[in-house]
């Protein structure tokens, strides 16, 4: 599904990737842990396109198609999608007209004719009570207002609408509660399908209670330091990053 | 991604439609402006000599007057003898004619904007009143509104027919020496429309004006009188194009409404004058008067303006409320792109007891426009428990443009109560890529955007206009999703 080669990303100057390869097959999920700073927002945001960063060097293969050629929407449009760590209010759009205007825009991109509304709205509806969330928010704009924990179960619902194949969470389990974290990791596996992958950014072991990954990767200034298996995070939990930085000589 | 926050400016607007020129024959006064240009005006129109005479007292004292340096707008001095003050289709010289012998020119030009002539044709349930330069072509519907006791119809019929109503409001709402502009106007226009509402009648259409500026070096000088009888109630909308050319163009024009007990009066403007080129070149001067009075108790008035055209925009739809438990209401989108200018806003003057008002103001400058809110809400002495309610809003697209808002509050009774929000907003880097990672386009995220930001005035729009708004502004009507 995805192949990241030798990936090294600046910004002004500054390296903050400096040689990721990770290779994620359809169906997995795939764990990114780290310390603040270890540059794991920036790899979702390379993956999903945010213009600003200079790409030195490597490559990344989505479905065999080179992804990093790929516009913003193309890739939202091919089944990349980034729950993001800190959503993005958009005042005076409701909630309602923003879904239909993205999952329309990928229907098209798909040859497929636009949703009827009645349709549309009921699937919505559906998907927000499995989420506990109010209608109301249907009709408020997008992430404003909302409270964080209200924004990373907006990012679940978006993402439980577009169905996309490939799912980048940054962090999106932090500022949660843990009735809310628990909702949300429903939501998530809600969506476990052989043909859809996973990469969950997330700081704590915590999530991982709740969403079993298949691969645990620990990053550490711009490299993949650590790889393994769903036990690696615990040994993380237990011994701390400093664990990781202590390689950082190597 | 600074490249593509600049190109925002080509996402909002459109390239302008309407600027084509309709090849006719037309008479036109030479340029200049004197006594005897005003006397020519008035015999053209046959008019009685009290108009005449009114007239020449407008234009004695606007000599005397400065032009206004005030706005928040930059622009060459107005050279007022380089204008022609009169041009008229060769066609109307006999007047207005009964719709099928207008020139069919007349007519196709207002097909190609839109706004088909012929009863028939028309959408139901408006009536069209069609200013071609300094005169009315056409106004549909005539018949049809009179049964209902309705007078609808130009301003120079209105001045043969209801000589006695125009004598009893003309100038009332709005004095032939109210400002250096409105001066001018009362002096030289040429026409307009005539709208009576005889008391407790629902007018049973919408009514509107199109204006078309086609002649070069002319201005134009329209003046509309809109008076709701008690208890009546009509909804008047008015649109406004002109061709494209490198000169700018003069349009001053004055709006008076008069509304009485119980009476309301909603009207809506699409102005899409040309705005000038990309560079600034070009364009219409809009310096309009518009004033409303409530004069009796429990009339309301609301002013929607949805403005994306002109170079020049000046202008401030006012109401005075005299009568108690008087309603007044200013909504307003302006947009400002490439050199575009607007200072525009409006003056809210509380007289009457338990008065209220409600300003919504959204400004959208996109390019190197500017975009100015000016607004004044005055609350008088006796204006016991007057209300207002100010919500002025700026969005700006790239750092090159510019919005200031000027709000001024003057208040002599201590009961008044006066609420103000203000906000000026972006659109961010943050929020485009947002909308762009789930699979919406930039250009449709910002329509989306803008939309939002103005939806609060374009509710306030007839539906027709609002589809028009909204595709001026080249942005997407948000769905009647749930
Ligand atoms: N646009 C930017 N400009 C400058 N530095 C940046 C930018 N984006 C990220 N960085 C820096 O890159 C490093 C990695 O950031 P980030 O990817 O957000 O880390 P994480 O998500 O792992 O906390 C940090 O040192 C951060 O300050
Ligand atoms: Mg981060």
């Amino acid at each position: 599904m995805l192949k990241i080669e030798d990936l090294h990303v600046s910004v002004e100057g500054k390296e903050i990737l400096r040689g990721i390869n990770l290779e994620i097959g359809a169906g997995e999920v795939h764990a990114i842990m780290g310390p603040n700073g270890s540059g794991k927002s920036t790899l979702s945001y390379i993956l999903a396109g945010r213009e600003g960063y200079d790409i030195t060097k490597g490559r990344v293969l989505f479905n065999g198609k080179d992804l990093l050629e790929m516009s913003v929407e193309e890739r939202a449009w091919a089944g990349v999608f980034l729950a993001f760590q800190y959503p993005v209010e958009v005042p005076g759009v409701s909630n309602i007209y923003f879904l239909k205007a993205a999952l329309n825009g990928i229907r098209k991109y798909e040859g497929l004719s636009e949703l009827d509304a009645m349709d549309f709205i009921a699937t919505v509806k559906g998907k927000m009570k499995e989420l506990d969330m109010d209608e109301k928010f249907l009709y408020r704009a997008v992430n404003e207002g909302f409270s964080g924990g209200e924004k990373k179960r907006n990012e679940i619902l978006q993402m439980s609408v577009l169905e996309p194949s490939l799912c980048v969470l940054d962090e999106t389990d932090s500022g949660l509660d843990i009735d809310a974290l628990q909702i949300v990791a429903e939501g998530v596996n809600r969506l476990r399908d052989p043909k859809r992958s996973f990469v969950l950014i997330t700081h704590y072991q915590r999530l991982l209670d709740y969403i079993k990954p298949d691969f645990v990767h620990v990053l550490a200034h711009g490299k993949v330091v650590k790889s393994g298996g769903p036990e690696l995070a615990l040994e993380l939990e237990e011994q701390g990053y400093a664990w990781v930085d202590e390689k950082k000589a190597s | 991604m600074a490249a593509s926050n600049e190109n925002l400016k080509d996402m909002i607007g459109q390239e302008y439609k309407d600027g084509f020129v309709t090849d006719i024959e037309s008479e036109s006064f030479p340029p200049g402006l004197n006594e005897d240009t005003i006397r020519a005006i008035s015999a053209k129109k046959d008019e009685p000599e009290f108009l005449l005479e009114w007239r020449l007292e407008a234009y004695r004292h606007w000599l005397t007057m400065e032009h206004p340096e005030w706005a928040f707008v930059e622009f060459p001095k107005i050279d007022f003898q380089e204008i022609s003050y009169y041009s008229a289709p060769k066609s109307m010289a006999d007047g207005p004619k009964s719709l099928d012998e207008v020139d069919p020119e007349l007519i196709s030009t207002y097909n190609k904007l839109g706004i088909p002539l012929e009863e028939q044709m028309r959408l139901a349930g408006v009536a069209v009143d069609a200013v071609f330069d300094s005169v009315s072509v056409a106004t549909t519907f005539k018949d049809k509104l009179y049964e209902a006791g309705v007078i609808f119809c130009s301003f120079s019929e209105a001045v043969k027919e209801q000589p006695e109503l125009i004598k009893q409001y003309l100038g009332t709402v709005v004095s032939q020496y109210d400002n250096f502009y409105a001066a001018l106007n009362a002096a030289v226009f040429s026409d307009g429309s005539f709208v009576y509402i005889p008391k407790g009648v629902r007018c049973p259409m919408e009514l509107s004006t199109y204006f078309r500026i086609n002649a070069a070096n002319t201005g134009q000088f329209e003046r509309t009188l809109i008076i709701a009888d008690e208890g009546s109630h009509v909804s008047y909308l008015e649109g406004c194009t002109a061709p494209m050319r490198d000169e700018n163009q003069l349009h001053a024009a004055v709006v008076e409404l008069v509304i009485l007990k119980d009476a309301e009066i909603k009207y809506s403007t699409v102005q899409n004058w040309y705005p000038g080129d990309e560079n600034g070149v070009g364009g219409i001067y809009n310096f309009v008067t518009k004033r409303a009075e409530c004069r009796e108790d429990n009339a309301k008035v609301s002013w929607t303006q949805v403005e994306t055209g002109s170079a020049i925009t000046w202008k401030y739809p006012s109401v005075v409320l005299k009568g108690d438990n008087s309603i007044g209401e200013f909504y307003s989108v302006a947009l400002t792109n490439n050199y575009q200018q607007a200072d525009t806003g409006t003056k809210m003057i509380h007289h009457g007891k338990n008065t209220s008002s409600t300003i919504i103001s959204k400004g959208i400058s996109a390019g190197h426009g500017q975009n100015t809110y000016r607004g004044l809400v005055k609350i008088g002495r006796k204006a016991e428990g007057a209300r207002n309610y100010t919500q002025c809003d700026s969005l700006l697209m790239g750092d090159q443009c510019g919005a200031h808002t000027f709000p001024y509050i003057e208040t002599k009774n201590p009961s008044a109560t006066i609420e103000h929000e203000a906000s000026t907003s972006k659109i961010s880097e943050d929020q485009l890529f947002y909308c762009m990672q789930r699979g919406i386009s930039a250009e449709d995220a910002v329509s989306m955007i803008v939309n939002g930001f103005c939806k609060e005035v374009f509710k306030e729009l007839p539906m027709e206009f609002a589809v028009e708004a909204q595709a001026l502004l080249g942005i997407s009507l948000e769905g009647s999703v749930g």
